[in-house]
């Protein structure tokens, strides 16, 4: 047997099988069906972005004051440039707004400390973010001590009602979203019925119900002549509204905790609260943490609803905007800046929500 | 104690939530007003003329007016008031809970409202009446030609029921379009969705003049109900509802007794009895109400006789440029005729 | 807690708070009585405030005439009617929009999430673009969208698109033809219950044979030519008893017909587009989760595609869908509350916004509505437990 020695020198593949051609026809023409589908998807692209683009961007007004500034061709987000400020703020009076502003950069110092992996000092700042952050965050932006003049909550709006709702509903539901879940899987059935019961009204009523009645009845369940703020009266709706969904999440957190692990605690002589708290809770927390984005997400969503009982949310404050009788005409405007703003957040939180289910996918993995 | 912390959790959190804003009242609602330094004035959600926040965010209108003489009358001073703003679903449960001690919030004073709900109405600042606005285009001139139309109207008001009683009662057909908010009930008519804008004609004046176009819309003459608006407190505290109501009136007596906030001072030295009384130079009729001598001087210096505050925010000087009409006063054929002061 | 104490040594009796059964019924008593207290406490302060403040009580209010005008009723309503048939046409509204919501979130729902596993690149990312787009958004926000978008792009009456002259489109709404049964109508009815049950029957018999024989009809079709055709071919010898009312446009709008409000269009398209989001992500999902071994065993017997699908994926991925998806469905019908904004006449405009202004009692109202949509939402569980129940895997 002789051997042909030579090396064959390498050649390319096939044109058809790497590069732009090939990845057109593995994923766009792989078939006459497919082809029509690519077709009447680039057609059906064609047919949305070039009139939304040919209206905001290309044939936009975007420098200005009023609204003969505007040629009315194309979106004129003057009006937006114009109440931007009120769109953010509400009607927060214009020399305070400093305050506005450091509560929420230090609200996202605390947060960006939490969120990124490698600093330390994390078992200190947590009870901070959930304790002493809202007692600073209340006194900055209400007032009334240390010289601060009163802001009276009517006052507040914008965004940053939105996300002070948002935020204080999460911050308030979680604790007893995890008590009403500890409370469904106990062993006593009084505790475990009341908890049923709790979780599974607020769960099946609508929210615009819960605002209804948080703001027409609950005045009359207190005792003559006490009153209630009514964005406090908002916020005990939304909480009590969210700790339902939360106790579903936890629940699930800890339902995927394998039944061991408690014995474990118990069987080493731990009482309830030593085997959840430093066994169960750290374990199911872990799990939870997608769903709580995941609930925030929505709950960041449902704080529109505040709208309707006459709270000036961003959504309410930009609907307001639009009946401003020096701005008339501009509500697709007023409509797509509102769905940005809340697009990018919701967005990003659900981008960072996949990307902890990832990172916390660890200990499942073989 | 373990399994009853939830509750723990939930009374404190609870408890935390209303430090600072909540106040348990005692004593009467005068007696609470001043020690607060304030009155607290349920006014609308935005409406031009009445109640409204200008640039400043400053509360004006003929309603908030109102507000301002009791807040002058009870603590001497027309901006001692804190304004909440209420929706028309909201109002009367604010007021029954203690939320605001006075509405004065274009209500309209009915049966229902007078009893069932547990108010009082203490008179009336503004005399109304129910109108069409209509597109120029569909060339109507009568309320009569309705048939069929498509109208707007804000939800929960007496509005809505005028409305579907006027049509029954001239056996024609509508549609009734029902919005929550005045701006959004505007918003609808200007997009199309109806033909016609139903509500109080005072308030259709304000309506139009926020439409981008005007001109191109007109009241029509047909007033197809009466909307007596006014000042509304709760029952239980005669008192209050004694210092709300004179309030008004003293506003009214002083224009027909020819006194004004240019020359009240001057009128201190009058020599007609009537003046005397009102001004407390004669008598101390506040002090039967738990107010000062001067309480009706208070008014009218700060705030201004019952035609001051027409003309300012709905009447000639103000861009809704109402007629006086029937809110003249009675000495000139109207209806705004106030008890004397004796 | 399910280590259960063993028989005790012997020695002192523990004092009672550290044996664990009565502690468990002491934490218990106390709950109790703590619910039991909060609650006495709210209804004595309720009841103490509505006689201080004069307020009337009661369900008596559901007799009394309403007064107001709804633009949408599914029965007959006028201004006569008591609030007691408000609820009702509220009510049916609610049901409506909602049934009509959930259909078309489930279509869209199903298409978009078969979309985003598409092979087709285009395709897959026009799917996910729809799904990022949509569910980041509030809910709120696109039914005003919607709705303002509806009334931009519709004409005025007098300018109607017509087709066809029976149907027009306008700013006022969508106008349809009402049909009008003549006497003899009722056989088609007839005719159609009768072709139904004709085809459970194919269907059944049609199953036994095949297990016992092997060989098949094409049942699924013949059932639809009988269910179409049966009642078809009785209109026919009948002689169609049917008449249809046109909407004619006399004075300012449109008369006769039934007429779809545009209110009812832009809630029905927000609730189903923003649903239908959600329902892609767990359409995906739950056909991510069958494993791929499962396809190519099927396409490995010769499947074709579209049975492949059909016969071993969707039947599977059901048991993963069908959980997540019944709580979007109770989400669709929860969310249809926010018809108020744009003034749809659903249960909480109706009742719970302008019944409640008129008669003040807010009390009742609220309590009244909130009882529907729990009812509502048990409801549902209830039949969609039972149908996940007959999906699941039975284990052997």
């Amino acid at each position: 047997m002789t051997h042909n020695e030579t090396v064959i020198p390498e050649r390319p593949a096939p044109r058809l099988t790497v590069g732009p051609l090939a990845w057109l026809r593995a994923n766009l023409f792989s078939g006459p069906v497919n082809s029509l589908f690519t077709l009447l998807g680039l057609y059906l692209l064609y047919l949305l972005l070039t009139p939304a683009i040919q209206w905001a961007l290309i044939d936009a007004d975007w420098i200005g004051t009023s609204r003969d500034d505007c040629s009315r061709e194309g979106a004129c987000w003057v009006f937006v440039n114009a109440r931007l400020g009120q769109f953010v703020y509400g009607l927060y009076p214009g020399g305070e707004i400093w305050r506005i502003n450091l509560m929420f950069a230090t609200f996202a110092a605390l947060l960006a400390w939490l969120a990124i992996p490698r600093l330390p000092f994390k078992r200190w700042v947590a009870p901070v973010t959930l304790v002493a952050f809202p007692v600073f965050a209340y006194v900055l932006l209400y007032g009334g001590h240390f010289g601060l003049p009163v802001v009276e909550t009517h006052r507040w709006g914008g965004l940053s009602l939105t996300l002070i709702l948002a935020t204080v509903g999460m911050v308030a539901a979680l604790p007893i979203g995890i008590v009403l879940a500890l409370g469904r899987r106990s062993q006593m059935p009084i505790v475990r019925s009341v908890c049923v019961v709790f979780i599974e009204f607020w769960r099946g009523v609508p929210l615009i119900t819960i605002l209804f009645m948080a703001s027409v009845m609950l005045p009359l369940f207190l005792p003559t002549g006490m009153t209630i703020d009514r964005l406090v009266r908002a916020l005990i709706g939304i909480t009590l509204f969210q700790s339902a969904y939360m106790a579903e999440v936890v629940r699930g957190g800890l339902q995927a905790i394998p039944r061991g692990q408690e014995e474990a605690a118990a069987a080493l002589g731990m009482g309830y609260w030593q085997r959840m708290g430093l066994i169960v809770l750290p374990q199911a927390l872990k799990m939870m943490i997608p769903g709580i984005v995941n609930t925030f997400i929505s709950l960041f969503k449902d704080t529109t609803l505040v709208m309707i009982i006459g709270l000036f949310d961003l959504l309410g404050i930009v609907q307001a905007a639009l009946s401003d009788s020096r701005w008339l005409g501009f509500a697709v405007e007023g409509y797509v800046f509102a769905a940005l703003m809340f697009w990018i957040f919701c967005f990003s939180m659900s981008r960072y929500s996949q990307y902890l289910e990832k990172k916390l996918h660890t200990g499942h993995k073989r | 104690m373990q399994y009853n912390k939830k509750k723990w959790v939930m009374l404190t959190s609870a408890a935390a939530l209303t430090l600072g804003t909540a106040g348990l009242a005692s004593a009467t609602t005068l007696e609470d007003m001043r020690e607060n330094g304030a009155v607290q004035c349920g006014v609308s959600d935005g409406l031009p003329g009445f109640s409204a926040p200008d640039d400043e965010g400053n509360w004006q209108g003929i309603d908030v007016d109102v507000c301002r003489a009791v807040a002058a009358a009870v603590l001497g001073d027309a901006d001692a008031v804190r304004y909440v703003s209420l929706n028309a679903v909201e109002r009367f449960t604010a007021l029954q809970s203690g939320e605001v001690d006075m509405l004065s919030r274009n209500t309209t004073w009915t049966t229902t409202r007078d009893t069932t709900l547990g108010l009082n109405f203490t008179g009336t600042n503004f005399y109304d009446g129910q109108g069409f606005l209509v597109s120029r285009d569909l060339g109507i001139s009568s309320a009569g030609e309705l048939d069929g139309a498509a109208i707007c109207v804000q939800s929960g008001t007496t509005t809505e029921l005028n409305l579907a009683d006027y049509f029954r009662a001239n056996d024609m057909e509508f549609q009734p379009i029902v919005f929550d908010t005045s701006e959004q009930t505007v918003g609808g008519f200007e997009a199309g969705r109806c033909d016609v804008l139903t509500s109080d004609t005072s308030q259709l004046a304000a309506l139009r003049i926020q439409l981008s176009d005007p001109g191109g819309a007109v009241i029509l003459p047909e007033v197809i109900s009466k909307e007596p608006l006014g000042p509304v407190v709760r029952q239980g505290d005669d008192q209050w509802f004694n210092i709300v109501k004179w309030s008004l009136f003293a506003m009214i007596n002083a224009e027909e007794l020819g006194i004004s906030s240019d020359n009240v001072d001057d009128m201190l030295d009058s020599e007609n009895p009537n003046v005397a009384r009102l001004l407390g130079q004669d008598g101390n009729y506040g002090e039967s109400m738990g107010l000062e001598a001067d309480w009706a001087y208070n008014i009218i210096s700060q705030v201004g006789n019952y035609g001051e505050i027409y003309d300012r925010n709905v009447g000639m000087d103000s861009p809704l440029e109402i007629e006086r009409g029937v809110n003249r006063l009675w000495t000139e054929g109207g209806l705004q005729y106030a008890p004397p002061v004796r | 807690m399910s280590v259960r104490p063993q028989a005790r040594p012997s020695g002192p009796k523990p004092p009672f708070w550290r044996d664990r059964a009565k502690r468990a019924l002491l934490f218990q008593a106390v709950l109790i009585a703590g619910v039991a207290a909060f609650l006495l406490y709210i209804i004595g302060n309720t009841q103490d405030n509505l006689a201080a403040r004069g307020i009337t009580t009661g369900f008596g209010f559901l007799t009394n005439t309403a007064g107001f005008g709804i633009v949408q009723s599914l029965i007959d309503y006028s201004s006569q009617s008591t609030y007691a048939r408000t609820f009702i046409v509220g009510l049916l509204n609610t049901l409506l929009v909602s049934a009509l919501g959930v259909l078309a979130a489930t279509i869209i729902g199903f298409t978009v999430g078969i979309a985003r596993l598409s092979p087709n690149w285009l395709i897959a990312r026009l799917a996910s673009g729809y799904i990022e787009i949509f569910r980041n958004i509030p809910l709120l926000l696109q039914i005003f969208f919607w709705y303002f978008a509806v009334l931009q792009a519709l004409p005025s009456p007098r300018q109607s698109h017509a087709f066809g002259e029976t149907l027009f489109l306008n700013v006022r709404g969508l106008y349809l033809p009402e049909p009008q049964f003549l006497s003899g109508f009722g056989l088609i009815p007839g005719a159609f219950v009768v072709a139904i049950v004709a085809s459970i029957a194919l269907v059944i018999w049609n199953r036994r044979r095949h297990d016992a024989t092997g060989k098949r009809l094409p049942a699924g079709w013949l059932s639809a030519c009988l269910i179409v055709g049966l009642p078809l071919a009785v209109l026919v010898i009948t002689g169609v008893p049917v008449t249809w009312e046109m909407p004619e446009l006399t004075g300012f709008n449109f008369r006769g017909g039934i007429t779809v409000i545009p209110e009812f269009l832009a809630l029905w398209l927000a609730l189903s587009i923003y649903t239908a989001s959600f329902i892609a992500e767990i359409v995906r999902s739950g056909i991510q989760a069958i494993p791929h071994g499962q396809t190519e065993a099927a396409q490995a017997l010769s499947l074709p595609q579209g049975l492949v699908l059909r016969l071993v994926i969707i039947p599977q991925a059901l048991r993963v869908i069908i959980p997540p998806l019944t709580s979007q469905y109770l989400n669709l019908i929860k969310n249809s509350s926010l018809a108020t904004a744009i003034g749809y006449p659903d249960l909480v405009s109706v009742f719970a916004g302008t019944t409640l202004n008129q008669t003040g009692q807010a009390i009742e109202v609220i309590a009244m509505t909130m009882a529907v949509y729990l009812t509502i939402s048990l409801l549902v569980s209830l039949f969609m437990n039972w149908f996940n129940a007959r999906v699941a895997l039975v284990e052997r």
